[in-house]
């Protein structure tokens, strides 16, 4: 009797121990980003100082402002407009390669046809050119067509960098609803057409808004091509701006840690809205598919 | 006639849906691949352009390999990707395994871990760039304040260092994909192997080496193809932490790239290596496809 108690107790031990364990090692892991969000609210010469600074002393949204161009103080770096174009970018890209990987999704996961196998690998094989290799041969014609440093230049290369991955996802999506469901449809006397518009389209809603997360944020952090292709306010988006700092005779670190804080808000929220559908997209589509 | 008809009409439906998607990659991805192809067999500087119509054959491809520098850049980054892409497996893999054994507060703790993932490259690069640097860089000032150095310690200016915390900043960035499909891949898995084998008297190990990890690899299959889809997103970290430096001692294939075709207009050069890096990366996808083909066929047999 005292030894299933005393070996329960120890068991019960052994998990608590275990549970402090993983928390702690997950909070470790996120100490490098919280420390940037937490240097985004301090002045410089909190962070500059000598010895260092470890509890802080003044907290503000000083940076932010000075980041936006309000106040007093401003940097030289125009945030405004580049946060203007990554959005615009973004946006535009992730639209259009929805509407193009929703009609490739579908045929994957709907159609039996010939060189299906072979499509699949030679979108996914695309994709794998690395980005700075894109860069050279498409630099060169864009500056040919007069699309370096233009808005239109990058949406053009970030829908082609999404469709790919767009696809994958929406396959993924497809597959899991059943097709008996759009047969009785069309038995119904639906045409094919209606039966995806009324009944598979609403059931794979939410993982499409998974795959359109997914294509904002690769585009919204590129940074490879656009660092290229860009040269102006007309057309920089924030990662190529974050790089502006660096060129400064004294690294704004503030100012930097702060425009940090800028890049990774909207990238935080959208993935925590579709963390589930985008594992459940990822895994389905590619282990059953 | 009309049956016919209908027949040929689906039939055409898959192509017509698909014809965006081809196109698009046909012009923006297959055409620069061809013309960047025919650049790498030019002289082509972007200062000349007449230059671009000069054939010269595969001298550029002769030059870059028996350029030493283009070698080192080369097994520099087959060297960074082993260590980083293992490293990443072990942990995530470890972190995954942690994780599937907590019952209370299990969500919270897939959300943390999913943190890293939110950064983009080139903020992890600029992140570990502020960490690490050597005079205001929180590393050497805890070192410091705990007493364990004196001296500032040269983190991206040492070669050694610099590639240590270039490859640390890689494993920090990757590690939550890993971890994340591996914990599907946990959760997915059947209970009844599991029971038969603590039945018939297997221990944990014997039971994790040939029941966990099987099931388990298409999703480690899975990771290492997304991965390999972007492995070259490490140019970001590296243009942003060292740029290469010093004196190109953290260089990696693409900053090599970048450099030699942008800084010094070698154009013709640069394609001729990104021609290399191309289908390295090629290569390397096609590699964890088919590996990834062959597992869900290996699994759906055992089904």
């Amino acid at each position: 009797m005292t030894v299933t108690v005393q070996s329960r107790a120890s068991k019960q031990a052994k998990r608590i121990a275990l549970w402090f364990t993983t928390f702690a090692l997950m909070l470790v892991m996120c100490v490098p980003g919280l420390w940037v969000v937490l240097s985004a609210f301090r002045p410089n010469r909190e962070i500059l100082a000598k010895p260092p600074v470890w509890i802080p002393q003044e907290l503000s949204l000083v940076n932010f402002g000075k980041v936006f161009g309000f106040g007093a103080e401003q940097v030289g770096i125009p945030v405004g407009s580049y946060f203007a174009n990554s959005l615009i970018i973004a946006l535009t890209s992730t639209i259009i390669a929805l509407i193009i990987g929703i009609g490739g999704g579908y045929a994957f996961a709907r159609y039996r046809f010939r060189f299906k196998g072979g499509l699949f690998l030679g979108l996914m094989l695309f994709r794998a050119v690395p980005g700075i290799a894109l860069s050279l041969p498409v630099f060169m014609m864009w500056s040919k067509l007069g699309l370096v440093d233009t808005k239109l230049g990058l949406i053009i290369v970030y829908v082609s960098l999404n469709v790919p991955f767009t696809i994958w996802l929406i396959d993924g999506f497809f597959r899991q609803i059943p097709q008996a469901l759009s047969e009785a449809a069309q038995v119904d006397g639906c045409t094919r057409w209606q039966a995806f518009w009324k009944i598979e389209f609403p059931l794979a809603k939410s993982g499409i808004a998974a795959a359109g997360v997914f294509a904002f944020l690769t585009s919204w952090n590129e940074f490879a091509l656009a660092s290229q292709l860009t040269r102006s306010t007309d057309s920089k988006t924030l990662p190529v701006g974050l790089l502006d700092f660096t060129a400064q005779f004294t690294i704004d670190w503030a100012g930097m840690c702060a425009m940090a804080v800028i890049i990774i808000i909207p990238a935080l929220i959208l993935t925590f809205i579709v963390q589930k559908h985008l594992i459940a997209g990822l895994t389905f589509g590619g282990v059953k598919g | 006639m009309i049956r016919a008809l209908t027949t040929r009409r689906t039939e055409m439906a898959p192509f017509l849906l698909l014809l965006p998607a081809v196109a698009t990659m046909l012009f923006v991805v297959a055409l620069p691949l061809i013309f960047s192809l025919w650049t790498s067999l030019t002289p082509y500087k972007l200062t000349k352009p007449n230059t671009l119509y000069d054939f010269i054959g595969l001298t550029n491809y002769v030059r870059i390999f028996g350029d030493w520098d283009f070698w080192e850049a080369f097994l520099r980054t087959i060297g960074f990707l082993t260590v980083a892409l293992n490293v990443e497996f072990a942990l995530g893999l470890g972190i995954a395994l942690l994780i599937n054994k907590i019952t209370w507060g299990q969500r919270g703790l897939r959300t943390i871990m999913m943190f890293p993932m939110m950064f983009s490259p080139i903020l992890v690069g600029f992140q570990f760039k502020f960490l690490f640097n050597d005079h205001i860089g929180v590393v050497n000032n805890a070192l410091q304040s705990l007493g364990l150095t004196n001296r500032a310690i040269p983190w991206l200016v040492d070669a050694k260092l610099a590639m240590f915390s270039i490859t640390l900043a890689e494993v920090w960035m990757s590690t939550s994909i890993f971890a994340i499909l591996l914990l599907a891949g946990l959760f997915a898995m059947p209970r009844d192997p599991l029971e038969a084998a603590k039945v018939d008297g297997c221990n944990a190990w014997q039971v994790f080496r040939h029941i966990t990890l099987p099931f388990l690899m298409p999703f480690a299959y899975i990771a290492m193809a997304i991965r390999s889809l972007d492995v070259a997103r490490a140019y970001d970290l590296v243009a942003v932490m060292t740029d290469g430096g010093p004196a190109g001692r953290t260089e990696l294939l693409w900053t090599l790239i970048a450099r030699v075709g942008y800084d010094e207009a070698k154009m013709g050069q640069a394609n001729a290596m990104a021609y290399v890096s191309t289908i390295l990366s090629i290569l390397f996808t096609w590699y964890f496809y088919r590996k990834l083909v062959a597992a869900r066929r290996y699994m759906g047999g055992a089904e």
